[in-house]
């Protein structure tokens, strides 16, 4: 019998440019392979394509909407290049989004009735410390007990949401509400300023931006930025310059369960106004797609948020004009992520044939 | 001159204004919370829709919208692209739909199971589904052998808890040694959860399974146990042939085609909607035969006898845990009470978590 042999060899001339590049074929494809979806649930694709990608974004309230929906996303992936840049697989940003809720939600609570131009950045810090004490879990387990941060950071995304569960429905549920699952309505002056009357985009974009900003700075122009991408790119490496790997293991992951907890803190104080068991609708798990869409780059993730967020715009608005089934969102979704391990595995591989040769087993 | 060009303008009014007629054809929106293929709650809204979709009037819908940040976006672009109507069928899109329909005013909007009318647009509705408990507790309290009835229960709310009373007071009218045993799953629809109660329940005895939460899962575990069961919100019947009882229906058809049609005709108004047996909010599913032709003919009476108005879930004297009395002989829970329950009533078991 003969087989055809199969060999599969490291590529050592992978330019910037084409690594930048693919994140943009990975959506064509997407696109196109999204199109052909279309076509076999028998819609226009060109149509449904349309209801997707544009129709969303076609006024000023859409773009408002796509960039309340980007702001968690962002905020949370760039916490995670931090993380993800330094070989820390923090799974759990979920979690510690919620946590950021919890903490942030209850400061709100305790500021019931309360004016004051310091109660909203008091809420927004508790949230971003809750995220970042619950971040430092995983981080201190992983060094000291050499436990797997993956699963670890996982688990605790459901101690998260157990607990934000038992607090909604007994000790903070509203008292007026008879028992429903869910909190006050914050006062105020626990809520994120609005920027434009009637649109819901609110001062938390200004945060995201700040950390986009100072995130860039870090990882390119200190010390520990290139600890952090020293580390990722060789562990050994890293260990014979010196650097105090424990030290920096804490440290991505406080950043990262921060950024968490200020995404949980502004959704909280910004567009849902209360606590209740949904206030995320798994914002931790897909920025991890938009993390690595954006190619762990400040710059990047920027766009990769805001394309993400689009799926999650045009599935709405695709089954309120088409009639699309909504979890073509989720498909979406999976594929970008498919396109662009499948482009990078190609981009870092060459598969070379070897021919037919003699099967001797 | 003059009056050419009075014509002109005419005329374009004319077509100006038949084309604003197109566009308004009158749109019904949708908003569900779970997926239309849930079996159970959804589910049954879908149908609803159907029915208005049968006559004729254009409807579209949302399923599986988050109860959070999302679900105002959602209603805000239903109402945006032209939707007249729009039903928004879960208790978390109380605060967005209020919000909603506040900036269209001309846009009406009908929100499920919630308490908020804050704008003159906005109605809300629910069902009687504690009139369906009454029947299932009479079978339950007929068919029992262990005298154990268990109870799946989703949140403490007062629906819950009016469902969980009425069940107890009607098996304890057929068979006073009745006691019933609550596991809350604080979830809605979680088949994993349920199924763990359902198991847990039946090894503490109980020999009835019911449930107020939305998945199959624990009548296909009561199915496996060989004990009794009673689906919820559709008839669940194939899931579990031979240990389902019946199935309390949620049947929303009547009163989306109803709202539909005076929202289209001009003769909406606003209004807090709670209907029963007699309006076939809620219906009852075949009644399994295993209980026997004398039980299904007393549990048929009964069910007529509450559409009636002749009987009802609530009658006097009814006692809470303590032995106070809430209810007096003679008289009737009035909707405010139903509406606010808070308190067990005596024979149920354990306490109302806070």
């Amino acid at each position: 019998m003969e087989v055809q042999l199969i060999k599969i060899e490291k590529r050592n001339d992978v330019s910037r440019s084409i690594y930048f590049l693919t994140p943009v074929l990975a959506i064509f494809l997407t696109l196109f392979g999204g199109g052909i979806i279309f076509y076999i649930l028998g819609f226009n694709p060109i149509e449904a394509l349309k209801f997707f990608f544009i129709t969303p974004i076609s006024d000023l309230y859409g773009l408002s909407e796509l960039l309340v929906k980007a702001t968690p996303l962002c905020l949370i992936a760039i916490g995670l290049s931090f993380c993800f840049k330094s070989n820390n697989w923090n799974i759990g940003a979920e979690g510690q989004l919620i946590f950021g809720g919890i903490v942030g939600g209850g400061v709100a609570l305790l500021f019931y009735n309360h004016d004051g131009f310091y109660v909203l950045p008091i809420i927004i810090l508790s949230g971003a410390i809750g995220g970042m004490l619950f971040a430092m879990i995983p981080a201190i387990l992983k060094t000291y007990f050499n436990t797997n941060e993956i699963l670890v950071s996982l688990m605790l995304v459901y101690v998260a949401k157990l607990l934000l569960d038992y607090l909604v429905v007994g000790p903070w549920s509203n008292p007026e509400g008879f028992n429903f699952p869910e909190t006050r309505q914050f006062s105020e002056s626990a809520r994120m300023p609005i920027l434009f009357d009637g649109l819901r985009i609110h001062a938390g974009i200004f945060i995201t931006l700040i950390t986009v900003f100072l995130s860039w700075l870090i990882l390119y122009k200190t010390y520990l930025g290139f600890q952090i991408k020293v580390s990722g790119l060789s562990l050994k490496t890293a260990k014979y310059a010196g650097y105090k790997g424990k030290t920096m293991i804490i440290i991505v992951f406080m950043v990262s369960g921060a950024c968490a907890g200020l995404a949980g803190v502004g959704e909280i104080t910004g567009p849902i106004g209360q606590l209740h068991r949904n206030i995320s609708p798994d914002y931790g798990f897909t920025a991890i797609i938009v993390a690595f869409l954006g190619r762990l780059n400040p710059v990047g993730i920027i766009f990769a948020s805001l394309i993400v967020a689009l799926t999650y715009l045009g599935a709405e608005t695709a089954q309120i004009f088409l009639q699309v089934p909504k979890y073509t969102g989720q498909v979406f979704q999976g594929m970008i992520l498919f396109f662009l391990l499948g482009s990078d595995y190609l981009l870092f591989f060459k598969i070379k044939f070897l021919g037919l040769k003699k099967n001797e087993l | 001159m003059y009056k050419l060009f009075l014509r002109s303008l005419i005329s374009v009014l004319f077509l100006l204004g038949l084309s604003l007629y197109a566009n308004a054809e009158f749109k019904v929106g949708f908003v569900y919370v779970g997926p239309t293929g849930d079996h159970g709650w959804t589910y049954q809204h879908h149908e609803g829709r159907n029915a208005v979709e049968a006559l004729g009037i254009k409807t579209t819908y949302v399923e599986s919208v988050p109860e959070g940040a999302d679900a105002e976006r959602v209603i805000r672009q239903l109402a945006q692209s032209g939707h007249d109507l729009i039903f928004t069928t879960s208790f978390g899109y109380m605060d967005p739909t209020n919000k909603v329909a506040k900036d269209f005013p001309n846009v009406k909007f009908e929100h499920a199971t919630g308490y908020k009318r804050e704008h003159s647009n906005v109605s809300t509705y629910s069902a009687r589904f504690y009139e369906g408990r009454t029947l299932l507790g009479h079978m339950a309290g007929k068919m029992t052998k262990t005298n154990t009835i268990g109870y799946i229960a989703s949140f403490p709310i007062p629906e819950v808890i009016r469902g969980i009373n009425a069940m107890t007071l009607a098996a304890q009218k057929v068979n006073p040694d009745i006691k019933t045993k609550i596991v809350w799953v604080f979830t809605w629809y979680d088949p994993g959860k349920e199924s763990e109660a359902a198991q847990a329940l039946i090894d503490q005895g109980a020999d009835i399974i019911m449930q107020h939460t939305d998945s199959t899962a624990p009548v296909q575990v009561a199915e496996k146990a060989g004990v009794w069961s009673f689906g919820q919100a559709s008839d669940m019947q194939r899931f579990a042939p031979k240990s389902i009882l019946t199935s309390i229906i949620d049947d929303w058809a009547p009163y989306y085609v109803e709202r539909s049609i005076a929202a289209r005709d001009g003769t909406w108004k606003q209004q807090d909607t709670w209907h029963g047996l007699k309006e076939g909010m809620v219906a009852m599913a075949p009644y399994n035969s295993a209980m026997g032709s004398d039980l299904i003919k007393e549990v048929e009476q009964l069910q007529k006898d509450l559409a009636s108005g002749k009987a009802h879930s609530f009658t006097g004297p009814i006692y809470d845990q303590k032995g106070n009395i809430l209810v007096a002989e003679g008289a009737v829970a009035d909707d405010g009470m139903l509406a606010g329950m808070n308190v067990y009533v005596k024979g149920v078991e354990g306490d109302i978590p806070q």
